[in-house]
């Protein structure tokens, strides 16, 4: 009975590998000869393959590596090709935006910002064609197109921070520089710069539904793993023909916390927080400047930020000769 | 072997690590602010005995009498110019002190005086000497607003040392190769091993701009709405300064802000002004004191650009909150508050001929061109910094 759960940790091994169903008229074919992992298999399906690259896939490759291979090189020349130092310092290497004199010009000196925009191209139409190439796939099996559209919730806050808000603000320079330290200090410098955005709404309501996804996914998790011993890990299947392991799972949840998810909402829910959590953030960001300059401020405007007791300190700029 | 016994050894050696850094943690926390704002300072008791090894003061060479009057060191001496209105005792001990602080042992008195002639200004160290002495007793009069009662003297930043330790220059690595190349070119961002802004991947000189010019550091809007257009690449500027800061101080962001709102001075703490006027004082020092004596500069006392060696605030601060632990040497030393005097450094003697200082094995160094008095030198900007250069910022 073990092995009908797929959470069991039997492999089962079929005599051939599953081809999947025909393609339709158009397709190209699928790549690779499949065949069983036992290593993959502790992780998800044992069988690796096949794999459909298709036009857009690789247009998308194709993009995707030219992005990588211009920031990759932009970064090993500013150490002097020194293969070395490249690897000790590859944490800190940029490549940095267009300095704010340039404006939105299209195209500012290669060195001062061009291979920015033009990596920033290739990524940005890379990552739309495996957009496309998620809801067209989606589309030849015969599902729905939810992927493509929580991938796109995600593109639309990519696209808020790397091109909207800065042709928002008229300025390049506003844009996220590549580099692992760069982009991560940049996001604590237009923090500081807008007076903390932890006082924007939206990055608020952002962080919600990001750590309630992660909650909900770890609930979700754990009562399927929970309800397997009864066959719950069948979630289609039990949302049209409710057995003990839904009863029971439902059951779990209502006297715990007075209410339950189903077993066909709780994916919605899941979908729902995933999705609004780059929705809401991308709103944030797109507000960020353009409509408020200080969230801080903002937020005491609104009686939002509680109020303490003020330390006496006075700004000295205020105060005397010296300026 | 185990997963357990691998997690296990792994962490085993993490911390032998960080113990070999002495960084181990638990960390002591301490709260400087109202309950509940996160307002607090966060040290490693282990990093103590370290701090307290570099930070100590030195004995006086010898015990100070009261002045009681007599002849003055203006009179009794020739060529007093900034300490004639100290006694002779009082002079020469001050003397006495400063080859403890500041000559090496090897050279003495010799380090700034010609043997034969004591009052004689033809080894530079001299000139710089007395420039040093007046910016000393420029701080302690009129910098209280950041060294307070406890004042600053020569120690304070030679700590034994010819040259402090903690100086900067203008960084050549981006000055001459800022924008047009790619080869080499970093944009002006920090890399591994650039403690300037404590190896954050910022950009790397915070001093031109900040600690010799006078560029905006705030950026912050002061409206909630319809502020000013400040760009990030500025707050990226800033942030690299305040990280210097913090690094020099050993605290963290909220020893003087309130991380909720940095910019809003009605919930600092107080020593965020000590430290804005100490931003004021390391401008003042760096450009009507060290940067004045360029011309008297050997080249090797300048950096690879040609300018001397300047101040930030690690030359005093040296990892503490307050240099020496905030013990004040006044007591011991009461000639370096004294009357300021005007500017005489290069007035006198305009183009004093500058013996190069010997190395530490006594040869002499080939680069000892001392040029004639410069152009006046004041707050220009390096290149490598226009991207701030254009900052409009909402309040000074």
């Amino acid at each position: 009975m073990g092995y009908q759960n797929i959470f069991t940790q039997v492999q089962v091994r079929g005599a051939g590998p599953d081809m999947g169903i025909p393609l339709p008229k158009g397709d190209w074919s699928r790549e690779g000869s499949p065949g069983p992992s036992y290593l993959m298999g502790k992780f998800g399906e044992a069988q690796i393959g096949p794999f459909y690259l298709g036009r857009l896939g690789l247009a998308s490759l194709i993009l995707g590596v030219l992005a990588f291979e211009i920031i990759g090189l932009n970064m090993w020349a500013s150490v002097g090709w020194d293969p070395v130092q490249f690897v000790r310092q590859l944490p800190w290497l940029a490549l940095e935006p267009p300095s704010p004199k340039y404006g939105l010009q299209v195209i500012p000196p290669l060195a001062e910002g061009g291979w920015w925009l033009i990596a920033g191209f290739c990524m940005t139409a890379s990552v739309l064609l495996w957009w496309a190439r998620t809801f067209i796939r989606a589309r030849r099996l015969g599902l729905g197109t939810h992927t493509a559209w929580a991938f796109a919730s995600a593109i639309f806050l990519m696209i808020s921070l790397g091109f909207i808000r800065p042709v928002l603000m008229g300025s390049w320079s506003e844009a996220v520089p590549f580099g692992l330290f760069p982009h991560l200090d940049w996001t604590a410098a237009f923090s500081i710069r807008y007076g903390n955005l932890f006082y924007n709404p939206f990055h608020c309501l952002s962080i919600v539904f990001l750590y309630g996804s992660t909650l909900l996914f770890a609930m979700h998790g754990a009562t399927i793993l929970a309800v397997g011993r009864y066959g719950g890990e069948r979630e289609l299947e039990q949302i049209t023909d409710r057995g003990t392991a839904a009863e029971r799972a439902g059951l779990f949840w209502r006297w715990t916390m007075g209410f339950n998810a189903t077993y066909e909402s709780i994916h919605r829910w899941a979908w729902w927080f995933a999705v609004l959590t780059t929705l809401t953030g991308g709103i944030g960001i797109l507000l960020t400047g353009t409509v408020v300059d200080n969230w801080f401020l903002w937020a005491q405007q609104h009686g939002y930020a509680p109020v303490y007791p003020k330390t006496g300190v006075v700004d000295p700029a205020t105060l005397g000769a010296i300026k | 072997m185990s997963f357990v016994r691998i997690t296990a050894l792994t962490a085993a050696a993490g911390a032998l690590v960080l113990t070999g850094c002495g960084e181990r943690p638990p960390m002591k926390t301490t709260q400087l602010g109202y309950r509940g704002v996160a307002v607090g300072q966060i040290t490693n008791p282990r990093m103590d005995a370290a701090l307290r090894q570099v930070n100590g003061i030195p004995a006086t060479p010898y015990a100070l009498d009261p002045d009681t009057g007599g002849e003055r060191a203006g009179h009794a001496y020739q060529n007093v110019k900034v300490l004639g209105d100290l006694s002779t005792d009082q002079f020469n001990h001050l003397m006495a002190s400063i080859t403890q602080w500041v000559a090496p042992p090897a050279q003495g008195c010799n380090y700034c005086h010609n043997p034969n002639n004591m009052a004689s200004d033809a080894v530079y160290t001299k000139v710089v000497a007395r420039r040093m002495l007046q910016m000393t007793r420029n701080i302690n009069a009129n910098w209280t607003s950041h060294v307070q009662g406890v004042g600053v003297t020569c120690w304070t930043c030679h700590r034994g040392n010819a040259v402090p330790k903690n100086v900067w220059n203008e960084d050549p690595s981006s000055a001459p190769i800022s924008g047009k190349h790619l080869l080499g070119n970093t944009r002006g961002i920090a890399s591994a091993g650039h403690n300037s802004v404590k190896y954050a991947s910022l950009p790397y000189d915070p001093f031109t701009p900040y600690l010799l010019g006078a560029y905006p550091i705030r950026v912050q809007s002061t409206v909630a709405v319809n502020g000013p257009e400040v760009p990030i690449k500025a707050t990226e500027a800033t942030y690299g300064l305040m990280m210097h800061m913090s690094g020099s101080l050993g605290v963290n962001c909220t020893y003087c802000h309130n991380s909720r709102s940095w910019s809003d001075w009605s919930q600092s703490r107080p020593q965020r002004v000590t430290a804005w006027y100490g931003i004021r004082m390391v401008r003042n020092i760096n450009n009507e004191y060290i940067q004045k004596l360029a011309w008297a500069m050997p080249a090797n006392r300048k950096g690879p650009l040609g300018d001397p060696y300047k101040v930030n605030c690690t030359t005093c601060h040296q990892g503490l909150p307050l240099p020496l632990y905030g013990v004040s040497m006044r007591k011991e030393h009461p000639q370096l508050w004294g009357p300021v005097t005007r500017d005489v450094g290069g007035i006198a003697l305009p183009n004093v001929p500058a013996t190069a200082v010997p190395l530490s094995d006594g040869s002499i160094p080939h680069a000892m061109t001392v040029k004639a008095r410069a152009p006046a030198l004041n707050a220009a900007p390096s290149k490598n910094i226009t991207a701030t250069a254009s900052v409009i910022a909402p309040t000074g």
